[in-house]
This record gives structure tokens, C-alpha cells and sequence, in this order.
């Protein structure tokens, strides 16, 4: 590559021809602070907090978008460097709802952050504030515009990463908002609740709903039975909250966790997960033999659901009718175990803790009401757990190494890779494959549809049958695959889908990262490295080799796609308007 | 209800014409701005019908359409009033208070510039001078001057159209 030299700070540095001024300064170890930047998402030189002197230049400017040049000669702390950006900082907080204390970004916060580091101890330009909206109609996503710095992350998010597109900056200059059309909820337009959005808010803009004020009464509540679910990504994240590295694992803290919390039982959505491959890998199969509609696509990820439903219905009846394991194993709490327990369901309170505000939604969809309650009560996301962990004084890093409780907390390896994007489809073939065949599937492994990549394709051989799979993870990436189908331009057999980008260790409640270690390391492959290892250390690995799964269908179930299965564990999806409903 | 009537099937209409004239634009992103303002020139201003339309021939999203629109101020998201007022800001007016004119206007109304009463009655503009600076500041309501003016006769000038 060719490679330019120039000075910064005095200091000689090499940098790539197409680098930026800013990632030539990263590189060589020199600061420059920004707010608006994030890294392949949004470059687009908005906020001029990462000034620079340029010699030759007559003003200012933006190293986050100012390209290398060779000779060139970059200041990043004159005098003039710092009065700008802290008059910047200083217009922000101006026009800003500074109450640090209350906020839920407080200390995790990319303003407050920069106010230290710039060293800001006044606001010299006090004003008049903008009118804010506090918009939290939607069951996912709570928007407080009061504390927008109008970065535009959460935009470039929704419309790039996602290619939903219902936010953007309506009106101009000082009463610019992030909002939807017409100043709408987010609950009124075609917005998928991924939370994709609060992933890239540098502050408290944008909030997941917060639910726990729920669990806590239900918790206190003698007459409540309270069950607990935890969701496979959830075993290698919340360990960051507590000043775990990127993807520590702590599948066995989280029970010990759960129990001082007060639930009653501590169960694991990845039994529902090897469920679910039983279910699906079934109907897979009946659709490949009986001349069923192809391809079929995976259905847990509530967000995609949404997305298929406004953005894509012609495509409904591609949706693998399964349940996502969260409902699956709401559906199933309130009756077999309800009935093998002794337990009267109206007693049962069931929480799932999920790295999703999207399931916040799902759990409250009329189709989730199957047991003949809510099937889910709540859905808290990593997040909040934590919160409510600190909340309680509960240290994870000090608990002792606890199990799951039997028989809903068994699992295979195959139920914790749903946690990573192609997980599903990987849990999908080992089982599918030795149903087929009937013969061990000797290499269990299958990376094709592992990593990163937006989209994977890869054809698996069971024995002479040559499958076409598609793995797509994000939702613009998701259009990429469907696209491909509509145009014939591809012949899947099966496509999985998640919502958000690296799938649910990048789901959008998970841990929030700051734009800087965003930059530094890929968190949802960190994550993604960990599912794969609680994978490799599981003594089953296989969905069909749950004993607890057995035992449920011999008990309870029957057959896979039996009538009980279709009455508690499949679904059905609606067709739902793109634009908001018009007068 | 016989004049509703007619509105209604001129509004569906303008929709048919904005429809075909937007056959031009099919998957043109980049032409955003000029579907806006054709479609503006026949119906007037740019109702959500219109946005959905314009999102949905461009393959942009509905709200990249609002935002622009809400950006510029010669787009309109409601139709102009029957009263249209001018402000004028040329410089014998503003020298006079042509500013506080305008601010009595807005909280009378209850609306910004640009913008039209819910009941669509008025709708308010600032613009140059409109050639009566002797009578400074000075306004025009449809082709109407009213000049020589304070603020505290705004109220009565309104109640003429009420
Ligand atoms: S967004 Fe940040 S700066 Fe604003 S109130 Fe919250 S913590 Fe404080
Ligand atoms: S939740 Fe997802 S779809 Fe909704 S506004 Fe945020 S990024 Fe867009
Ligand atoms: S809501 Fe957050 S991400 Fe979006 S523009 Fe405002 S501060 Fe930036
Ligand atoms: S302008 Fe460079 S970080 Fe915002
Ligand atoms: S400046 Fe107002 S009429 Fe000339």
C-alpha cells in the first residue's frame, strides 16, 4: 500500500495514503478526542470536537475526515486546538439536560467523558434550551432528546447497519430533533425495536425500557413464583459490566447471581434454544420432503420479524413458524412445568434476561399468550440486570460457581451458539444431518457459516442431499439475502437471520461500548469467540442429545411438530404497514 | 359537505398527476429535491400521502423525505392558509420593528414562519420589501397592505378575517 509521511506533533508518522488524520494520530499514539465519530458507521465530520491545526490551512480542522497528505504538518494541542474544542463541548452542555447523577449513561457517558478530559469546569455560553421530546410509547426504546447532542450515530445506525431508516434529523438549526416523521413515537412507525440505535449513543439519548421496577415487586411478592431465563449471549457479556475483558464467560456466575437476586429457579434459555433445533431442524426437514415452501428462514430473532413483516411479507411464509426460544420456554413454564411441579401458573411470574430489547416487544405480542397467560412476563436485558446486580450489591466477580437448575437449565453446545450469528444454523445442521443419515456426524464444527462476514453462503452435503445455506447477520445485510432470493439470482434451502450485527452477543441490549473501544476491538467477535469456546467445553453438543429435551417430549410433547408443539411452541406472523397509517 | 366532497376528489386528483409525474424519478435517490418541488407545484404542499409516494418511487425512507422537507423552508407540510400574510423584513421595515410585527404575529397565531393555523386559516411568511417602506413596518394579507404598523394593532387587523 502506499504510504504517505507526516508530522504530527512534531513527532514523524507513517500512515496509509486513504488514513485519516485521526487514524494516523491513533496509530502513532497521539489522542485526538471525538463525539460524533464511530468508526464505519458514521464519519461524517459533524461535531468538530477532533480539530486540528494544519499548517497552511486557514482554519481549523476535522481529523476524523481530513485525509493524509504527504509533508503535511498536524497540530493537536495548540492553544487554539483546545479553547475550540472546549467552546464546542461548552456549546453542547449549553443546550444540554446535564443531570449526570440520574442519567442511565452516568459514568459510561462519551460527554461527560470528554468534559473531564478537555477539563470543562463552567459553561461559559449559558442559553435557552431546545424543546425536547421524551418519547416512551414503544415497548423497546425510550428516546430523550432532551439529552441529544445530534451527533447523527444513531441515524447513520438505523439507516446504514440496519436499513430501517425511521429516525433522522427533522426541522433546522436550533430546533433540529432526532426524531421519527412528525415527531411520531417510535412506536407509530415501522421501527424493529433491534436497539441498534442505543448502541451507538454516546449518551443518555437513547435507553432501553426499563423493566426492572417489575422484577423487583415480583421478587418481593411471597405469593410469586418467580422463574428465571437466561439467553446464551448473556454468559459471555455481563462479565464486561462487572470489569470482565471483552467475552469473559461467566455461564456459572450467573446462576449464583440469579439466586441472591431471589428467583426461585434459575433456568437456561439454551434448553429452549436445543428445543427450538428440534422443532425447526423438523419442519426443515418436512418442508425439503414434502415440497413445503423454501427457503426457510430462522425465526428468533424478534427484530428481523418485525422487519420481515413491514419490509418484506412476501416472504411470511418463509418464516420457520417456531417460536424463539424465549417464548418457547415462556410458553412451556406455564404448563408442563406448571403441571409437573404442582404449581398453579397464575402464581408463575417468568422473566427472561435477554441481550435484546426487541424481546421486550416479542413477549408482549398477542401470539405469546399460548399457556393461557402472558407466556413471558418481562424481558430485561443485560443491561438492566446488571443494574439491578449493582442495585443490590451484588459483585459478580465474587460469587461462587453455581449450576442451572434441572430439568430447564440443561443444555447442549448447540443451544449456547444461537448466541453468535450462524450459531442457529450450525445447531441446525448437526441435528439435521444424524436424523437424515443416521450416522454420527463426525466433524460437528461447521465454520463456513461461522464469523463476521455480513453474509455467508456455504452448500453442506447430508449425505448426497446438497443443502444451500445463507447466514445473514444485520438487517441491511438481511436485505442483501432476500434480495438475492427475490431476483433468483440464488437458491437457498435455508437462511438464517438475526437482527443485529454478529447476532445476539451484538444484540442491542447488551454492554455499551464507547466509539473508542469500538475502534479498538470488534466486541461481537470477542463475544462471539467465547460462545464458540462454552461450545467446545460442553459434554453435549448436540440439540437431540438434551436429555431434558427428551424427557420433555416423552412427557409431555410427543412427537416434534406434534399437536402440542403446534399449540404451545409455533406461530403465526401479520403483514404490517411500511408507513405510518395516514389520515 | 358537497365542498368537502370536491376537495377530496380535487386532493385525489393531484395525487393521480403527482404520480405520473413522478414516473420520471423511479429509483433516483439523487432527485430528491427536485420530486419535492414539482410535487409541490401541483399540489400545493407536500401532505404525508405525497412523502409515502416520493419515498416509495426514489427508494428512499419516508423519514429522509420528511427531514429534508422539514429542512428547507420553500417546502410546506400543510397547505397555505387562506390568509396568507407576508411579513416584510426589508430594511426600512426592520429598522421600524418589523421583528416585533412578526413576534405579535406568531403568538397571535400560535405558529412559526412557515407555517399555517390548524384551522387553516392564516398561514405566515417573512420576506423582502414589498415596496410601501413609507408606510414601514408593513405587512400583506393576501394583496393587501397594512402598514404603519405596531404591535398592538395586529389583533385588530386579524379579527377583520375571523
Ligand atoms: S447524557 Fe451524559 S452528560 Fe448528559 S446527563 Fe447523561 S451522563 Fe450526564
Ligand atoms: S431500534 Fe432499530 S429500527 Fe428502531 S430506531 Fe433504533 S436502530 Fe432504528
Ligand atoms: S440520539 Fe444519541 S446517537 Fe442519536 S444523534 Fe442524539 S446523541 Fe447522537
Ligand atoms: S467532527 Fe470529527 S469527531 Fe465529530
Ligand atoms: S422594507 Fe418593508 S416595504 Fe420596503
Amino acid at each position: 500500500m502506499d504510504m504517505v509521511t507526516l508530522t504530527i506533533d512534531g513527532i514523524k508518522v507513517q500512515a496509509p495514503k486513504d488514513a485519516t488524520v485521526l487514524e494516523a494520530a491513533r496509530k502513532a499514539g497521539i489522542k485526538i478526542p471525538t463525539l460524533c465519530f464511530l468508526k464505519g458507521v458514521n464519519e461524517i465530520g459533524a461535531c468538530r470536537m477532533c480539530v486540528v491545526e494544519v499548517k497552511g490551512a486557514k482554519s481549523l480542522q476535522t481529523a476524523c475526515v481530513l485525509p493524509v497528505s504527504d509533508g503535511m504538518e498536524v497540530i493537536t494541542n495548540s492553544a487554539a486546538v483546545r479553547e475550540s474544542r472546549k467552546v464546542t463541548l461548552e456549546l453542547l452542555l449549553s443546550d444540554h439536560n446535564l443531570e449526570c447523577p440520574t442519567c442511565i449513561r452516568n459514568l459510561n457517558c462519551e460527554l461527560q467523558k470528554l468534559s473531564e478530559e478537555l477539563g470543562v469546569q463552567a459553561i461559559r455560553y449559558p442559553g435557552e434550551k431546545s424543546k425536547a421530546q421524551y418519547d416512551d410509547f414503544s415497548p423497546s426504546i425510550v428516546r430523550d432528546t432532551s439529552k441529544c447532542i445530534l451527533c447523527r450515530r444513531c441515524v447513520s445506525t438505523c439507516h446504514k447497519v440496519q436499513s430501517v431508516g425511521v429516525i433522522s434529523p427533522n426541522y433546522r438549526g436550533f430546533n433540529t430533533v432526532i426524531a421519527p416523521v412528525y415527531d411520531m413515537s417510535l412506536s407509530e412507525v415501522s421501527c424493529v425495536n433491534c436497539g441498534q440505535c442505543i448502541m451507538a449513543c454516546p449518551v443518555g439519548a437513547l435507553k432501553e425500557k426499563d423493566d426492572t421496577d417489575k422484577v423487583w415487586k415480583a421478587l418481593a411478592d411471597p405469593e410469586k413464583y418467580v422463574i428465571v431465563q437466561t439467553a446464551p449471549a448473556i454468559r459471555v457479556s455481563l462479565g464486561e459490566e462487572f470489569g470482565g475483558e471483552l467475552g469473559t464467560i461467566v455461564t456459572k456466575k450467573l446462576p449464583a447471581a440469579l439466586r441472591r437476586l431471589g428467583f426461585d429457579k434459575v433456568f437456561d434459555t439454551d434448553f429452549s434454544a436445543d428445543l427450538t433445533i428440534l422443532e425447526e431442524g423438523s419442519e426443515f426437514l418436512d418442508r425439503l420432503q414434502n415440497g413445503g415452501k423454501l427457503p426457510l428462514i430462522t425465526s428468533c430473532s424478534p427484530g428481523w420479524i418485525k422487519f420481515c413483516e413491514h419490509y418484506y411479507p412476501e416472504f411470511l411464509d418463509n418464516l420457520s413458524t417456531c417460536k424463539s426460544p424465549q417464548q418457547m420456554f415462556g410458553a412451556l413454564v406455564k404448563t408442563y412445568y406448571a403441571e409437573k411441579m404442582g404449581i398453579d401458573p397464575s402464581k408463575i411470574f417468568s422473566v427472561s434476561i435477554m441481550p435484546c430489547t426487541a424481546k421486550k416487544y416479542e413477549c408482549k405480542r398477542p401470539e405469546m399468550f399460548s399457556s393461557g397467560y402472558q407466556d413471558v412476563d418481562v424481558a430485561l436485558t443485560t443491561r438492566e440486570l446488571s443494574r439491578m446486580l449493582k442495585e443490590a450489591g451484588i459483585n459478580l466477580n465474587n460469587l461462587p460457581d453455581e449450576e442451572f437448575d434441572e430439568p430447564l437449565g440443561i443444555s447442549t453446545g448447540a443451544g449456547a451458539i444461537f448466541g453468535a450469528t450462524g450459531g442457529v444454523m450450525e445447531a441446525a445442521l448437526r441435528t439435521v444431518y444424524e436424523i437424515v443419515t443416521k450416522k454420527e456426524l463426525k466433524n460437528i464444527d461447521f465454520t463456513e457459516v461461522r464469523g463476521v462476514e455480513g453474509v455467508k453462503e456455504a452448500t453442506i452435503d447430508i449425505d448426497g442431499i446438497k443443502v444451500n445455506v445463507a447466514v445473514a447477520h444485520g438487517l441491511s445485510n438481511a436485505r442483501v439475502v432476500l434480495d438475492r432470493v427475490k431476483n433468483g439470482e440464488a437458491n437457498y434451502h435455508f437462511i438464517e437471520i438475526m437482527a443485529c450485527p454478529g447476532g445476539c452477543v451484538g444484540g442491542g441490549g447488551q454492554p455499551i461500548l464507547n466509539a473508542d473501544e469500538r475502534w479498538e476491538a470488534d466486541y461481537r467477535e470477542e463475544r462471539a469467540k467465547a460462545i464458540y469456546e462454552v461450545d467446545r467445553n460442553m459434554p453435549l453438543r448436540k440439540s437431540h442429545e438434551n436429555p431434558a429435551v427428551k424427557s420433555l417430549y416423552k412427557e409431555f410433547l410427543g412427537e416434534p411438530l406434534g399437536e402440542k408443539s403446534h399449540k404451545l411452541l409455533h406461530t403465526h406472523y401479520t403483514k404490517r404497514e411500511l408507513y405510518p397509517a395516514t389520515k | 359537505m358537497a365542498v368537502a366532497l370536491n376537495q377530496q376528489q380535487e386532493f385525489t386528483a393531484k395525487l393521480k398527476q403527482i404520480e405520473e409525474m413522478l414516473k420520471k424519478y423511479k429509483g433516483q435517490k439523487g432527485a430528491l429535491l427536485q420530486a419535492l418541488q414539482e410535487a409541490q407545484n401541483i399540489m400545493g404542499y407536500l401532505p404525508i400521502e405525497v412523502q409515502e409516494m416520493v419515498a416509495e418511487t426514489l427508494d428512499i425512507t419516508l423519514s429522509e423525505v420528511y427531514s429534508t422537507i422539514t429542512f428547507y423552508s420553500f417546502f410546506s407540510l400543510k397547505p397555505k392558509g387562506k390568509y396568507q400574510i407576508r411579513t416584510c423584513l426589508g430594511t426600512a421595515c426592520y429598522v421600524r420593528g418589523a421583528e416585533k410585527i412578526l413576534d405579535r404575529l406568531k403568538t397571535e397565531l400560535g405558529i412559526e414562519v412557515g407555517d399555517t393555523t390548524d384551522d387553516g386559516k392564516f398561514s405566515l411568511n417573512a420576506c423582502r420589501c414589498i415596496g410601501a417602506c413609507g408606510l414601514a413596518p408593513a405587512i400583506i394579507i393576501n394583496d393587501e397592505v397594512y402598514g404603519r404598523l405596531t404591535p398592538d394593532k395586529i389583533p385588530d387587523i386579524l379579527k377583520k378575517f375571523e
